[in-house]
């Protein structure tokens, strides 16, 4: 009874690219920007719709709103000095910037990490992507107007934060993985604090499984919505849960292990509907596997150890000509970087490998035309996407 | 769709009678032990090096002069200010200070109307400096090495019996690993006597650029191969890496450029002299103060001729420095690079017996007075007059000389300065030589922990078997009938100054001892032989304490002549180049003024 069927004839046919030729003179359509400023929108972008009556016949993704021309400045700055900008790249989950940017100076410069370091390190992307998935999870609720979502992600976000802060000695930016290793040991008692964290995340959780998942007006405005067919995961570059909830059970953690994910028992969540309730069902499964991720890493990670490796005076560390792409699995998808060297004191180039480049923009203009324009912003929190990190 | 999934979504309903989740006030609540708040400084133990300012990727910091604090040696004076405006909280400024005054306070926020409050020097300011303490780094510092690369040396018992050179100096690996530690702080330029450009000459270490090397050594000092050899390396006392751990090696560093770069292409690389000026400069001897004027003169295109007395160039750097510290070698290429500037040495002229004074002052434009301290000092305590008793100078300069010198199997040195641990350690080599076994034993008024020898003197005399008594302060060199020496006696000294630090050692007359040898060598210091002035120059002169007293610039009373290098200052080699080069520029821009007058 609220499914939303509408009549394409009379829409503009499209040209033989694709492309419609839309007359706004006759009053038939309407643009209609959704963002920079919305609370639809997951950050600093707009999408320029053209509505017709309440249907888009066409969405436009633009961005720009928020570039700081971070691999630019990185060129500039010395390998140490780079580690302080990276986690700007992505305000939500700054820790796969450090981690990436480190492991690809370490890899190139010849420097092995302590053990103690790579668990830590896993530690801390999964705090990360726990952290990042809480904010998904309020995001979709708010998006279709559920509110009490977003407030108690937050409270439970909070309380991770207050985690990270105790450990890193920051809230949101962390600067805690540095190249050769991270930047100090865990605090005293801090398994207890931290299981106080994951129980209480559980207890909410559970309710989100009974306020949301088991809401029939967001199952009623989320399945069938926003379906990405698989067949277009491999052209437009679709990866981590968007796929997975495709049935693509493709992670990296486990297909390509990295740090200690080797280590780990753990299985990935799929779902197979490639709608938004299948990428929201997906996000759930995996915030469940980080929250045993945690507890298993702090189970079995060394006691004590170097925190650091070896490294080269900072103020003068010359890498060897070479390059490298380094890869993991953060919360969207392959997030990597991708280092090339040139024997001087600074990187010649770093380009990022963020996927929300390739989820917000094409990916979503090719989604959006056909949904109902209170659609657009659960399509797009769907996709769980960071402009910052599109904009680096 | 069922009736449960619309009933569902309410059964949260519970929730409505817990307490808000939202904090209403997060001011006020303790931030987490390591938080990075602003910043915290201990004012007394920066030293203002700047690594800080030198790691801050948003330029937010700045090495500023604050009012008490004094430049010092190890401490510029200088210290961080932090413009909030710029800081990004990494706290790498933290990780890489060298001495761990850095640290930043456990406090979240700060509200303040006036934007300039945001940039201030902390430590300095109230408002910061007693807050409860947040992000420190976690032990030593790891951004930068601690640890100084380890310098392969010959073991005692190889290096006991002969007088090669002891130190290995540096492979390129380990020079490069080294070089790698330093900060670039400049601490070190401050604090050398002739301001070296040390972390320049570093970088090339780093670089493997060694001709650029050596040429920065050039600019600043013509005796790199014998300073990065037996300076006393000051600059190694204010390096910022010994807070924490080993200052660097910097005169290991400065040997290893001048090691890897061959003679002819030092050569090379130091060019042809200016073209000549017609000028002529005399400088009385050629030790590193007269030869280092003698090369800047030189390359500036005027005529150096150097008076020395005895029969080879290097003074106390070849009649003072055993072998096994500075092969002759060694010296014999730094005055090669200075002779090929056009410079003559006129060896075994000593001026005032084969050359006088006023033939020089007649001939020469002007005439630079280097003439050291060859003559040593006695204690004058009874015994002393007589066989058996020996200055220190006299005999490392027969032992230079190839002469026989009197090798007795035990023998007592008085002097703890580097001097003193000189002659013990050639006399317990020909002891060796001679005996099989070493005998000497060192008598300071010291404590070891004020020796003014330098620490691996010390140690390395105490490998060799040279056993030393500090404190212990002369009374009587003992003789038996015969008038032969036997030993020393001496008491242990409760204080050398006295309440207006004044020279007066106090002594414990209860704590006697006698050393036992057949020799006693004084080391106690020298002073300079003054005789060639001659009567009337003697008394035109003006006079410091018993030296000719000098101006700023290096000037006499007297306007054609001029003073440097230990006869008037010292103590040392480095020193005395500082001094080459500042007396060079004055006798330069007198030269200059003369043709102006013309």
């Amino acid at each position: 009874m609220f499914n939303f069927k509408p009549d394409r004839t009379q829409y503009p046919a499209a040209d033989a690219d694709g492309k419609l030729e839309i007359d706004l003179e006759t009053g038939k359509y309407l643009k209609l920007w959704q963002g920079p400023n919305h609370p639809g929108i997951t950050g600093n972008m707009s999408v320029e719709l053209t509505v017709c009556g309440d249907e888009v016949v066409e969405g436009k993704t633009h961005v720009g709103y928020l570039h700081r021309g971070f691999e630019k400045l990185m060129e500039r700055r010395t390998f140490i000095q780079v580690f302080p900008i990276v986690c700007r790249v992505c305000v939500p989950e700054p820790d796969f910037n450090e981690y990436c940017y480190a492991a690809a100076v370490e890899d190139l410069a010849g420097i092995e990490v302590p053990e103690y370091a790579t668990w830590m390190r896993t530690l801390i992307l999964e705090m990360g992507r726990f952290n990042s998935y809480m904010m998904f999870l309020g995001g979709i609720g708010g998006a279709l107007g559920l509110g009490i979502t977003g407030q108690w992600m937050t409270y439970v976000r909070d309380l991770m934060l207050d985690r990270f802060e105790e450990l890193t000695g920051a809230r949101i930016y962390h600067m805690f993985i540095l190249p050769g290793g991270v930047r100090g040991h865990l605090p005293e008692g801090f398994e207890a604090r931290m299981e106080e964290v994951l129980s209480t995340a559980e207890r909410y959780l559970d309710d989100i499984d009974k306020v949301m998942f088991s809401n029939s007006v967001f199952k009623t405005r989320t399945k069938g919505v926003g379906v990405i067919d698989p067949k277009l995961f491999e052209p437009y570059g679709v990866t981590g849960p968007n796929a997975r909830a495709g049935g693509v059970a493709k992670d990296l953690r486990k297909d390509s292990p990295y740090l200690v994910y080797d280590q780990l028992d753990f299985e990935v969540a799929t779902a197979t509907d490639s709608d938004i309730f299948a990428r929201a069902t997906v996000r759930r499964g995996d915030v469940q596997t980080s929250i045993d991720l945690i507890r298993q890493i702090l189970r079995k990670m060394p006691k004590d150890g170097p925190a650091m490796a070896r490294i080269p005076n900072v103020l003068h560390w010359k890498i060897p000509r070479g390059e490298t792409y380094i890869k993991g699995e953060c919360s969207r998808g392959e997030y990597g970087y991708y280092l090339v060297t040139d024997g001087t004191g600074y990187p010649r180039r770093i380009n990022v490998r963020g996927p929300s480049y390739t989820h917000a923009m094409a990916l979503l203009e090719h989604l959006i035309p056909g949904t109902n324009i209170s659609d657009v912003a659960a399509l797009m929190v769907s996709l769980h996407t960071y402009p910052p990190e599109i904009e680096r | 769709m069922g009736l449960r999934e619309v009933l569902t979504p309410f059964t949260v309903w519970k929730h409505v009678f817990d307490e808000p989740v939202t904090i209403k006030n997060p001011i006020g609540r303790p931030a987490a032990d390591r938080y990075r708040g602003f910043h915290q400084n201990d004012m007394a133990s920066c030293i203002g090096c700047g690594t800080c300012e030198a790691i801050c990727q948003n330029a937010a910091i700045d090495m500023v002069p604050v009012d008490g604090i004094e430049t010092r040696t190890g401490d510029s004076g200088l210290r961080p200010q932090i413009d909030y405006g710029r800081c990004c909280w990494c706290a790498l400024c933290v990780d890489v200070c060298m001495t761990g005054s850095l640290t930043m306070s456990n406090e979240y926020t700060w509200v303040d109307t006036d934007p300039d409050a945001f940039r201030f020097v902390p430590g300095l300011e109230e408002p910061w400096k007693d807050d409860e303490e947040g992000y420190e780094r976690e032990g030593k510092r790891v951004l930068s090495g601690i640890e100084r690369i380890h310098m392969e040396e010959m073991p005692p018992e190889t290096r006991i019996s002969n007088f090669e050179e002891i130190v290995d100096g540096y492979s390129r690996a380990e020079a490069i690993l080294e070089a790698d530690r330093c900060v670039e702080c400049g601490l070190c330029v401050a604090t050398c006597p002739a301001h070296m450009s040390i972390p320049d000459y570093i970088a090339a270490v780093r670089d493997q650029d060694y001709d650029r090397g050596l040429e920065i050594l050039y600019e600043t000092n013509p005796f790199s191969e014998v300073c990065g050899r037996v300076c006393t390396h000051k600059c190694e006392t204010s390096c910022a890496a010994l807070h924490e751990g080993d200052p660097i090696a910097i005169r290991w560093l400065k040997r290893h450029i001048v090691d890897e770069v061959p003679f002819d292409r030092r050569l090379e690389l130091i060019g042809k002299p200016a073209a000549p000026t017609g000028r002529k400069v005399a400088i009385i001897g050629a030790g590193p103060a007269g030869l280092t004027a003698a090369f800047d003169l030189a390359r500036a295109g005027h005529g150096v001729v150097v008076f020395e007395a005895l029969s080879h160039a290097g003074g106390m750097m070849r009649y003072g420095i055993p072998e096994y510290r500075l092969p002759y070698e060694a010296l014999d290429r730094d005055i090669g690079v200075i002779e090929a500037m056009g410079v003559e040495i006129r060896t075994n002229c000593r001026v005032g017996r084969d050359v006088t004074m006023d033939a020089l002052r007649r001939d020469y434009d002007s005439v630079i007075l280097a003439i050291g301290l060859n003559m040593g000092r006695s204690t004058r305590v009874p015994g002393t007059e007589g066989p058996g008793v020996e200055k220190a100078v006299d005999l490392l300069r027969r032992i230079t000389d190839g002469e026989e010198v009197p090798v007795p199997e035990r023998l007592v040195v008085i002097g703890g300065g580097n001097v003193a641990m000189d002659i013990a350690r050639s006399m317990a080599r020909l002891q060796m030589q001679k005996y099989g076994r070493v005998g000497v034993t060192l008598t300071a008024l010291e404590d070891i922990d004020h020796f003014l020898a330098d620490r691996e003197e010390i140690v390395e005399s105490r490998e060799e078997g040279v056993q030393i008594f500090d404190a212990r302060g002369p009374q009587e060199v003992v003789r038996d009938e015969s008038g032969a020496v036997t030993g020393l006696r001496t008491w242990r000294v409760k204080s050398i100054f006295d309440a207006d630090g004044r020279f007066a050692p106090a002594y414990d007359e209860g704590d006697e001892q006698i050393h036992e040898g057949t020799m006693v060598i004084e080391a106690i210091g020298q002073m300079a032989d003054t005789s060639l002035l001659e009567e009337a120059l003697t008394e035109a002169l003006e006079w410091n304490r018993g030296r000719i007293r000098i101006d700023g610039a290096f000037r006499t009373s007297e306007p054609w002549l001029f003073a440097a290098g230990d006869a008037v200052k010292g103590p040392d080699v480095i020193n005395a180049v500082a001094d080459g080069h500042r007396v060079a520029r004055t006798v330069m821009d007198e030269l200059a003024a003369r043709e102006v007058m013309q």
